[in-house]
């Protein structure tokens, strides 16, 4: 499976690295080459420099070819703009983000796009943790 | 009509006020507070501080009574989430983004805002109704005398497509020097050479001659 993912912050590198060690074709962009360096040593994929809301950055990861979307970057409204890019005008068959506002959260889901809130599922756990 | 307007930036301010003056109800959603006071100031009571894209304060400000919904903030990504917001959750009829980046423009309407505006865009069409969209390129100036060496791209409607070097004759004084072909690579061109759409043709002239060779070689 090829997998583009945008953002290579900890939870980016983190996927990138497990991705690729399961035989993935990974490549991963920031728009920052500094974050590059979070990537664990033994990443095969390919690392960019550049922007998933930017048509020749997109290109140049073989945005066309990718299977997966991923957006990962700390902004909410930058990842769903680079999904619904990679969905709407790639036509990549599944996109998938990160979304911290639980209730934009149903709404970029009832567009298409499927996202994960960290906010929901970090406040469960520690819901949990804290009732014992 | 009641006007929702995310940003208080300078576009959103004026915007604002014209709207105001024109007996329309206005809300200007700011996330910087010393902005927010700055424009409750100027403005009146017609600034609340929030983020434009989430859901709660696009609530409580009444978004769903909303027949307009403008963002005018700096950021693109942001204009779309704010109008996606408007649109999908509060049902609001219209919706207006600025953006900055051309490329934009066309990811917004399909992904369903109804009118984009993008100053950029606006003002390289200006410019470039001033300007030849194929100019002639000055690639070395000779020191001696004032000659100098130009490429000019053959655009796809010249009348030179098509036709030998031979039958349009330079002005004085210029020469066509190389010709470079899109598939054949640079040749250095007889009279028979045949002209093709997209060849680049270096030429060396006289800054004089400039314009007639641009007019002989893109002229439609």
């Amino acid at each position: 499976m090829k997998v583009v993912i945008m953002g290579c912050g900890r939870v980016g590198a983190e996927l990138a690295g497990m991705l690729d060690s399961h035989g993935h074709r990974v490549v991963i962009m920031d728009t920052d080459a500094y974050s590059l360096r979070k990537l664990p040593a033994s990443f095969g994929g390919s690392a960019i420099v550049g922007s998933g809301l930017a048509g020749e950055d997109l290109k140049k990861a073989d945005i066309e070819e990718a299977d997966v979307f991923v957006s990962a970057t700390r902004g909410d409204n930058r990842n769903a703009m680079a999904c619904q890019i990679a969905k709407h005008i790639y036509h990549v068959p599944r996109v998938v983000t990160r979304i911290y506002d639980p209730m934009r959260e149903e709404m970029y889901h009832s567009l298409g796009i499927e996202s994960v809130s960290p906010t929901r599922v970090v406040a469960e756990l520690l819901k949990e943790k804290a009732e014992g | 009509m009641y006007i929702v307007v995310v940003g208080g930036g300078q576009v959103g301010y004026r915007l604002a006020k014209i709207l105001l003056s024109d007996g329309h109800e206005v809300l200007i959603l700011e996330e910087d507070p010393d902005r927010c006071e700055k424009l409750t100031e100027e403005l009146g009571s017609v600034v609340y501080r929030g983020d434009g894209c989430e859901v709660v304060t696009l609530e409580s400000v009444g978004t769903g009574r909303a027949d307009l919904f403008v963002a005018v903030a700096n950021r693109d990504e942001v204009n779309l989430a704010a109008c996606q917001v408007a649109k999908h959750r509060f049902d609001v009829p219209r919706t207006i983004a600025r953006i900055t980046d051309p490329a934009n423009e066309a990811v917004f309407q399909i992904l369903g805002v109804d009118v984009t505006v993008c100053s950029t865009q606006v003002i390289l069409s200006h410019i470039e109704q001033e300007l030849p969209s194929h100019p002639v390129i000055p690639l070395l100036k000779l020191k001696s005398g004032s000659l100098e060496v130009v490429e000019v791209k053959i655009p796809a409607g010249s009348r030179v497509v098509g036709k030998k070097l031979g039958d349009f004759p330079m002005p004085k004084g210029s020469a066509v020097l190389l010709v470079i072909g899109k598939d054949k690579g640079p040749q250095i061109p007889t009279k028979d050479t045949v002209i093709e759409a997209e060849d680049e043709v270096v030429a060396v002239t006289n800054s004089e001659n400039e314009e007639p060779i641009r007019a002989i070689l893109m002229g439609k």
